[in-house]
């Protein structure tokens, strides 16, 4: 299975195939939880208009996440097996992942200084995504730190592996530390049973988080093949 | 909702169109990046 998938040829098609689906998925949830979330979603109690953020910011983070579960996949894939396509998925994926994480903790700042009356804290959740972030650009500039791109991939894909430590830190680190960023809303299974938000309002959340996640993996589909040209020419040009 | 409530945002308008549109930049921004070089790469090939 893992092998079938090695040839850049076999990829090239699958994208063809995909890269339609998701990018009318994408254009179809965003276009509609951007409207739920801005207009249709009711205005917290409490938070009144500042809850719309989170719209953009809880997706945001499972984004980041997200996509460091799958470069930290990617990267084991790369080591064990040598696989063409997770070495390239991966150096298409971490500047996207770090966007994603650059907005989530943006967004939670524009939050923040509204409802805590401060743009950052030292809490364990948002030092944690902070964490994340600086994994990110670590990462990145070790890729193209060497003169031979194979060693920055398997020093980047090292650093990836060794950072997934950092994801269980930022999904516990709620119910570990006492922070002021409040414990997770959904994503135990009581939650699920009982979400803390209102259908009215997890019903935008969860268009965004969809809706986000087609977008980022259209994003990736084109930054890798972008990646595979760029290697064939490479090639080409070290050839004559 | 009218118009004013919605750019309004009871107060919060900076803060909440301030984090969609800073997102909207970015997401936009990563995607047109990958497309333009993606494009430019794939005319790069064909011409060889």
């Amino acid at each position: 299975m893992i092998t079938r998938f090695a040839n850049p040829a076999r990829f090239e098609s699958l994208a063809k195939t995909l890269l339609p689906v998701l990018a009318a998925m994408a254009t179809v949830l965003l276009a509609f939880g951007l409207v739920d979330a801005l207009l249709l979603s009711p205005p917290d109690y409490q938070q009144s208009d500042a809850v719309r953020i989170m719209y953009i910011h809880v997706p945001s983070a499972w984004m980041a996440m997200f996509l460091y579960a799958c470069c930290g996949g990617a990267a084991l894939t790369f080591i064990v097996w040598k696989h063409t396509l997770a070495e390239l998925f991966l150096r298409a994926a971490l500047p996207v992942g770090a966007c994603a994480t650059a907005i989530c903790l943006v967004t939670g700042m524009l939050w923040g200084q509204p409802m805590w009356g401060t743009w950052w804290v030292w809490d364990a959740r948002l030092t944690s995504v902070l964490v994340l972030m600086f994994l990110y650009v670590a990462i990145i500039a070790l890729t193209g730190a060497f003169d031979r791109p194979e060693h920055g991939s398997i020093a980047a894909a090292w650093l990836t592996l060794i950072g997934l430590v950092n994801l269980p830190v930022i999904k516990y680190s709620v119910e570990w530390w006492n922070t002021l960023h409040q414990p997770s809303s959904l994503t135990s299974l009581n939650r699920m049973a009982n979400p803390a938000l209102s259908g009215e309002m997890l019903r935008p959340l969860l268009i965004m988080g969809l809706g986000l996640t087609c977008y980022l993996l259209v994003v990736v589909i084109v930054r890798m093949r972008a990646e595979i040209i760029a290697r064939r020419l490479n090639a080409s040009r070290v050839q004559a | 909702m009218n118009a004013g409530d919605i750019l309004g945002m009871n107060g919060y308008a900076l803060y909440v169109w301030g984090a969609y549109g800073l997102g909207f930049v970015v997401y936009v921004g990563v995607l047109v990046h990958a497309l333009v070089r993606y494009d430019r790469l794939k005319k790069r090939q064909s011409a060889k």
